[in-house]
């Protein structure tokens, strides 16, 4: 059993993979709180889908493609910030002009290539397997940056986030702190496409904290559950993705969905099977 | 002489038009002041300007003879319906801390007295057990207690409360007359907003006649005259037996909400 526990992570890509898988778990599980309790996950999945032209652009001029992507995903965050800040158009309306131009950008700037780009498919399903000691280091830095700005704007996006008029009459600067949050959602899911790509990287920001969600009253426990989910859902993934030779990034998202499923059947409070339970036992 | 509430030719603009037109008030500091008048007299409009949340399209507001914007000490704001994120994962205790915020800072950990305002805001409305309960869980009225509490846990100089007396239970409505006498006692000045016209003239100081613009203002008594009150509500009101009864027709709409509310009736006798 011991063996069959450590033997996948004695291979050192492994090892490496566990790392990342488990930094981005974390990262997407803590900030992904915000996006569901602010309702966001319709922009998270956008601006993983509007890095594609900052991809692309990075490959044609051989420039780091997590670079590329980064500044592709933060131009579109100011952008969607920016342009619903008067609140003449609405933020769904804005992300889907974004997502979709943005996508359609990285579309024709692809076709224009004439070899066949793996690596730009190793951004889109992700390649966590494929993760170098760089990668690590620049995910571990970012992922970081993210986690301290949650701590130390904690107050603020949690006034924010539940209470408008309140964060208004306190003085907070409700639009900074918006296109703060863009920010961090646009440099998590950066980070998070090596390890299950743009695809997969809307569910590692939802489906954690929804389930945590279900199962805590209070904000900072809600984080610290997510988290542990997203490290679960990390490692129950790689463990799958070694032993059924799977895909990882899907491995890991698929984790995360039974843990959902799990809790919304058998919440203790929440749970759709107790109050069936209930119900019967009412009747 | 500089103990006062002050604005100056107010004028404020809600949605493109002139919500309230040249308002000029002097409060003195620690009155407590009802603002009464129909629908859409700008009741709720003059609350907003206050805190911030509506510019200001001229004029001017001083506490103690300083303009509000660089005014250090909070001005607490319970609008009439809480605009919060009922399903957000925060307990009662969690909101009524949100008012030390302001006072402790957005990064320093709560002191001991700040857990001991909240906790005592929470005793002064009537809600201690509440502490630890979700605040999706509560009732309305429980839920209104709650914001109270959070304006008090703000140890506020001036507070400003929209149509506390509104749809509520009695509970609700006593534990909010009681925390009005409690602030009388540290000289909080306190702005309300209500249809009651005889609650205005019994439990406050000053009443504010709004329509539009300011109609009257000072002692219950002087504001409430016939020729005021027409002022105000016009063909609303009817006098029967030397009463005035001012028949509110209460649409609840009068700001761009959708919706109807049963009809507030205000009466007042007049002597």
């Amino acid at each position: 059993m011991i063996g069959w526990l450590t033997e996948p992570f004695s291979l050192l890509f492994m090892q490496k993979a566990l790392i990342a898988s488990v930094i981005v778990g974390v990262a997407c599980s803590v900030l992904g709180c915000y996006v569901v309790l602010r309702s966001m996950a319709f922009l998270g999945d956008a601006l993983a889908h509007a890095i594609l032209p900052g991809l692309a652009v990075a490959y044609l001029v051989g420039a780091n493609l997590l670079g590329g992507a980064l500044v592709a995903g933060l131009v579109v965050a100011v952008g969607i910030s920016y342009v619903t800040r008067t609140g003449s158009i609405r933020e769904d309306t804005a992300i889907g002009i974004f997502f979709a131009g943005a996508l359609a950008l990285g579309v024709v700037l692809i076709s224009t290539m004439h070899t066949y780009a793996v690596d730009l498919t190793h951004v889109l399903f992700g390649n966590v397997l494929g993760v170098t000691t760089t990668d690590l280091w620049i995910t571990g830095g970012l992922a970081f940056l993210v986690l301290a700005a949650i701590l130390v704007l904690y107050r603020q996006l949690l006034v924010v986030s539940f209470d408008p008029i309140l964060a208004r009459t306190l003085g907070l600067p409700a639009q900074a702190l918006r296109t703060g949050l863009f920010l961090m959602l646009a440099v998590t899911i950066v980070i998070a496409l090596q390890t299950v790509g743009v695809a997969l990287v809307a569910a590692m920001l939802v489906t954690p904290p929804a389930t945590a969600y279900l199962v805590t009253r209070r904000l900072p426990a809600m984080m610290a559950v997510s988290a542990a989910i997203g490290i679960l859902s990390a490692v129950g993934g790689l463990y799958a993705s070694y032993y059924l030779n799977i895909a990882s990034g899907g491995a890991i998202v698929l984790v995360a969905t039974a843990v959902f499923l799990i809790a919304f059947l058998f919440a203790p409070a929440r749970g759709v099977a107790w109050r069936l339970v209930r119900r019967s036992s009412q009747a | 002489m500089t103990d006062l509430l002050e604005l100056h030719g107010v004028s404020v603009a809600y949605g493109g038009r002139v919500a309230l037109q040249e308002v000029s008030l002097r409060i003195p500091l620690g009155a407590q002041v009802a603002v009464v008048g129909p629908n859409g007299a700008g009741k709720s409009t003059l609350f907003k300007a206050m805190v911030g949340l509506l510019p200001l399209r001229s004029g001017e507001m001083l506490i103690h003879g300083r303009s509000v914007p660089e005014y250090s000490e909070p001005i607490a704001y319970v609008p009439q319906r809480e605009e919060v994120d009922w399903r957000f994962p925060v307990t009662v205790f969690d909101v009524v801390a949100m008012g030390r915020f302001g006072r402790r800072g957005w990064l320093r950990r709560l002191s001991g007295e700040d857990r001991r305002a909240v906790l005592g805001s929470l005793e002064q409305l009537g809600i201690p057990d509440l502490a630890h309960r979700a605040i999706g869980e509560l009732s309305g009225g429980q839920q209104q207690r709650v914001f109270l509490a959070r304006a008090l846990a703000q140890e506020p100089r001036v507070l400003l409360l929209d149509e506390p007396f509104t749809g509520v239970d009695a509970a609700t409505r006593e534990a909010t007359l009681e925390l009005l006498a409690g602030l009388r006692a540290r000289s909080v000045t306190v702005l309300v907003s209500t249809h009651d016209l005889d609650l205005a003239a019994g439990r406050f100081d000053q009443v504010v006649l709004l329509n539009g613009r300011l109609v009257s203002a000072g002692k219950p008594d002087v504001v409430f005259t016939e020729a005021n009150l027409h002022e105000a509500f016009g063909g609303q009101m009817v006098v029967v037996d030397g009463k005035v009864i001012v028949v509110d027709q209460c649409c609840g709409g009068h700001e761009g909400r959708a919706g109807g509310q049963a009809g507030d009736r205000e009466q007042r006798s007049l002597r």
